[in-house]
């Protein structure tokens, strides 16, 4: 076989912030932030879909804002603070969103879920929905193939409701609210 | 059935946690030492021959390991043995780097082995096929139909003709179509092999039946079926893509064994256009009804696709037979190939096409004789299977017809079209019927039971997100008296007892009996053990005597009298107990009934009226499915169907260009599925079902039933709402708004 080491791009040394662990990486230019953290930091949950941003199952937190981890070169966030699923809990104790998902049963296969999840602490953090309608249009981003849609605008409501508790955020349209 | 506790009760999924934190690992996701990443080059012609592949470029990339190609694949007799699996069709399986031939466009052609996932997919990019090109035929109206030479196992060909057609005084006649759809599961495909020496094999694959892709490999390498393993713990989505083994199993394999480390191949989006899908069909529906409404015939003809090397085949017309009584029943179905990969069995295979177009010809009928909806059903109400002329197990669908209408508020529904409006909206409601089969197939579980009251419950069968790990725990639990916390559930592994693939909503009810009855034969062994005591105080029970419950083994009528399982352990010098149990379907069931799941789907549309864009605003389906194991993951499920047949309805199709044979739309931005956008207020209505003869839980199953009758419900309440039927899916605004 022949080499020519001209042909591959030199790795780049990044420092990356994941769920409060720093770590220094040594990365390709053409490493999406998605591979580095299944492939290099073996935390898998957050998902490939797609691979070309139209799917949300990579969505992680960077810096607090949610994107597609699919759609970003880990050089692009050199020193960013990122957050995976894997990173919610505190102590053991699972995040609220991730205690509303299990309660409202608003997964099934399970592989779209992180990504929802991310994009719900995300969205609830942005502050701009109120309704379901809304909650709906903002969590266009995460395809669900099982269907858990109205179970996770459930899970999604209830948990935005009590973090509102005494506001006026949270209104829901309760004939809109699928049956029990 | 003993104590009951958890059957039946809401619980939350076991496999939460695991889940909702990023804990629970998929196909792609298992580390292992020495990884080698695998990524595959795919054909850009559908038909014709490889002439060459120009791999310098590539083969020069620096951590470039190997390309295997047709000609460059381990010298072997592999190619030589059966590629068959247990759901095949007739044919010659696809076997990827076989030949020069190309089947399909997208087909698999090389596999770039690589150090890193980065510099694979780079390389990849640099392979340069040249090829001899035939002209593609991919237009299923075009090619020959043709009756299918061999049945597909599972898959009854149509019945003969019943009656004579005949001159009915109301006719409606139709020509339906549905587009290729592909199931598009989220995760995606994907096989991580390890061997172990030469004849040893570890594959963690993203599959529906981890024994059949096992089988496949031990024939395919000439391997002991024990000396394989393939293992998939939790499954991101299938809906029948994962039935058959697909080629990333194959190719991670093969390369594992030739480059003597792991090789983990994931395929892209696009490539999941290069596996399957579900077949597209044209179908013809008439019947003809007295001015009562009866029905005095039904004839449906469908015409569904296949390959060239394939005879894939599904159920599209016998549900028109078994649905409604006529005195002339006359079914047909037919091929056409094409050249493209063999289709396979997607979410409620044959009946969502199927039942589809019969259920929106029953609309038009309605129409026709100005009769409601759901009366013209009840009018027509097969208390009997009219095809075979047996009853029914069970069959509660005059009272989901009723329990639906009720919710939904079908009374109100005023019959002409384009009667009610809301703002710029127009607002239409339909109904349909939806039936899928109650199958009920041999399983074998394991149940066993330690000193400290801990007991683990092994399968072969997959959890696809359908919720078995919860619905087995929770039969074990109730069977051998203990918390759900302290029983484990293992599947998806293929040293465990023996399950076939994991479809046809047949997994609850089997799995779940064959649960069942190996807690009861534990407790049997159990028992044994503890009448071995002197002066047991279960010295006379018999097996029916006695109950398992918080640790204790206790006469059923009287618990003071009981030992403990310590002590039963103890008596026999045991550390645990064990027990196996299977699920045998009884024969003469069968043979003497006709079991089915049913279900009446209800739908209201908003559709603008000047734009033609589509709203599901309501859906409520009533489901008899006989016993509710867990009204919590089932009512998933369901909801789950809906937006799988709402997507059918409004927004699946793979669109293909005949010139090249190719899909053109192979990706989600373009392949439309539902989103959180498009799904509105869903409810789902359990009719109460006993069900007696199938097997001892009175299970159904509810994979299925959701999806079938939606499209339809969905399509007949945009003809309510707008008076344009649309008979082709989707229902696109282009199709709406000339008649808008």
């Amino acid at each position: 076989m022949r080499a020519s080491s001209t042909d591959l791009p030199a790795t780049i040394e990044i420092s990356l912030s994941v769920n409060g662990r720093r770590h220094r990486l040594s990365v390709r230019p053409w490493d999406t932030l998605l591979d580095v953290l299944r492939d290099t930091l073996d935390l898998t949950g957050t998902k490939k879909g797609c691979d070309q941003g139209q799917c949300g199952a990579c969505t992680v937190l960077v810096d607090g804002a949610r994107i597609n981890s699919c759609l970003a070169l880990a050089v692009m966030k050199d020193g960013a603070e990122v957050t995976t699923v894997e990173g919610l809990a505190k102590d053991g104790e699972l995040h609220p969103i991730q205690r509303a998902f299990i309660t409202h049963d608003a997964f099934q296969c399970g592989y779209c879920t992180p990504g929802q999840i991310c994009s719900a602490v995300a969205l609830i953090a942005e502050g701009h929905a109120g309704t379901r309608e809304e909650i709906r249009e903002m969590m266009s981003g995460n395809l669900c193939r099982c269907g858990a849609y109205a179970n996770i605008i459930d899970a999604i409501e209830q948990v935005m409701g009590e973090q509102a508790k005494g506001g006026a955020r949270g209104a829901s349209r309760p004939d809109e609210r699928t049956a029990r | 059935m003993p104590q009951t506790q958890h059957v039946g009760a809401e619980r939350d999924r076991v496999d939460g946690p695991a889940k909702v934190t990023g804990h629970a690992r998929y196909a792609a996701e298992f580390p292992v030492d020495g990884l080698l990443y695998g990524v595959i080059v795919t054909s850009s012609i559908a038909r014709g021959r490889i002439t060459a592949i120009d791999l310098d470029a590539a083969l020069a990339v620096p951590g470039v390991v190997q390309i295997f190609t047709h000609r460059r694949r381990p010298e072997s007799d592999w190619y030589k043995h059966d590629f068959s699996d247990d759901v095949a069709p007739p044919g010659q399986p696809f076997r990827a780097l076989y030949d020069d031939v190309v089947h399909f466009s997208g087909q698999p052609i090389a596999l770039v082995v690589a150090e890193e996932f980065g510099i694979a997919r780079h390389a990849a990019t640099l392979v340069k096929a040249t090829y001899q090109a035939a002209t593609p035929e991919t237009d299923l109206q075009t090619v020959a139909h043709y009756t299918p030479p061999k049945a597909r196992n599972g898959i009854a060909p149509p019945p003969a003709r019943r009656g004579k057609a005949g001159d009915a005084p109301l006719r409606v006649e139709g020509e339906f179509r549905t587009p290729f759809e592909y199931q598009n599961p989220m995760e995606l495909f994907a096989a991580t092999a390890v061997w172990d020496g030469d004849d040893k094999l570890t594959v963690y694959d993203k599959t529906q039946g981890v024994q059949n892709g096992q089988n496949q490999l031990a024939k395919i390498f000439g391997l002991k079926p024990d000396h394989v393993r393939v293992v998939s713990h939790y499954v991101g989505g299938a809906f029948g893509a994962g039935l058959r083994p697909q080629y990333s199993l194959f190719l991670s394999a093969m390369a594992a064994r030739a480059l003597e480390r792991p090789v983990r191949v994931v395929l892209t989006r696009d490539q999941m256009w290069s596996i399957g899908g579900r077949p597209a069909t044209i179908q013809h529906v008439r019947l003809g009804a007295g001015p009562d409404g009866k029905l005095q015939s039904i004839e449906h003809d469908a015409v569904g696709s296949t390959s060239r090397y394939e005879d894939q085949q599904e159920n599209i017309v016998n549900w028109s037979g078994l649905l409604y009584p006529a005195a002339t029943t006359s079914l047909g179905y037919k091929l056409g190939k094409l050249d493209l990969v063999t289709p396979n069995d997607m979410r409620a295979p044959g009946a969502a096409s199927g039942v589809f177009a019969l259920e929106c010809a029953m609309d038009e009928l309605a129409s026709e004789a100005g009769i409601d909806p759901v009366e013209l059903r009840l009018r027509n109400y097969a208390d009997r299977d009219p095809a075979e002329d047996k009853p029914f197990t069970s069959k509660e669908l005059r009272a989901a017809y009723r329990l639906g209408a009720e919710k939904f508020g079908w009374g109100e529904r005023n019959p002409a079209p384009r009667s009610m409006r809301d703002g710029h909206e127009l607002v239409g409601w339909g109904m349909a019927t939806g039936v899928w089969e109650a199958l009920y197939v041999p399983h074998t579980a394991r149940a066993t039971l330690t000193a400290d009251g801990k007991a683990t419950i092994a399968c072969a069968a997959s959890d696809i997100g359908t919720g078995t790990y919860t619905i087995l725990t929770q039969i074990a639990a109730d069977a051998l008296g203990l918390p759900m916390e302290d029983v484990t559930v293992c599947l998806g592994d293929s040293k465990l007892p023996t399950a076939p693939v994991e479809g046809g909503s047949w997994t609850a009810a089997s799995a779940g009996t064959a649960v069942h009855i190996a807690c009861s034969e534990l407790i049997g062994k159990l028992l044994e053990q503890a009448r071995r005591l002197n002066d047991s105080p279960l010295g006379a029970a018999g097996r029916d005597d006695v109950v398992l419950a918080a640790g204790r083994l206790q006469l059923r009528g009287d618990p003071a009298k009981f030992v403990t399982l310590g002590d039963a352990l103890r008596a026999g010098g045991l550390d645990h107990i064990d027990a196996e149990g299977s699920a045998k379907p009884d024969q003469s069931v069968a043979e003497k009934f006709t079991a089915n799941t049913h279900s009446a789907v209800f739908a209201e549309v908003k559709v603008d009226a000047e734009l033609g864009v589509v709203r599901v605003t309501r859906l409520v389906i009533a489901v008899a499915a006989g016993k509710i194991l867990n009204p919590k993951t089932a009512r998933s499920q369901l909801l789950g169907g809906a937006v799988f047949g709402l997507g059918m309805a409004l927004h699946e199709e793979s669109m293909l260009d005949h010139r090249f044979g190719r899909f053109m739309n192979r990706n989600l931005g373009e392949y439309h599925i539902p989103a959180h956008a498009d799904i509105h207020a869903i409810d789902i209505v359990f009719v109460p079902e006993q069900e007696d003869h199938l097997n001892p839980l009175g299970v159904k199953g509810v994979g299925e039933i959701g999806v079938v009758g939606t499209a339809a419900a969905i399509a007949n309440a945009v003809h309510h709402a707008t008076g344009v039927r649309v008979r082709e899916l989707p229902i696109t605004i282009d199709k709406l708004l000339p008649g808008l």
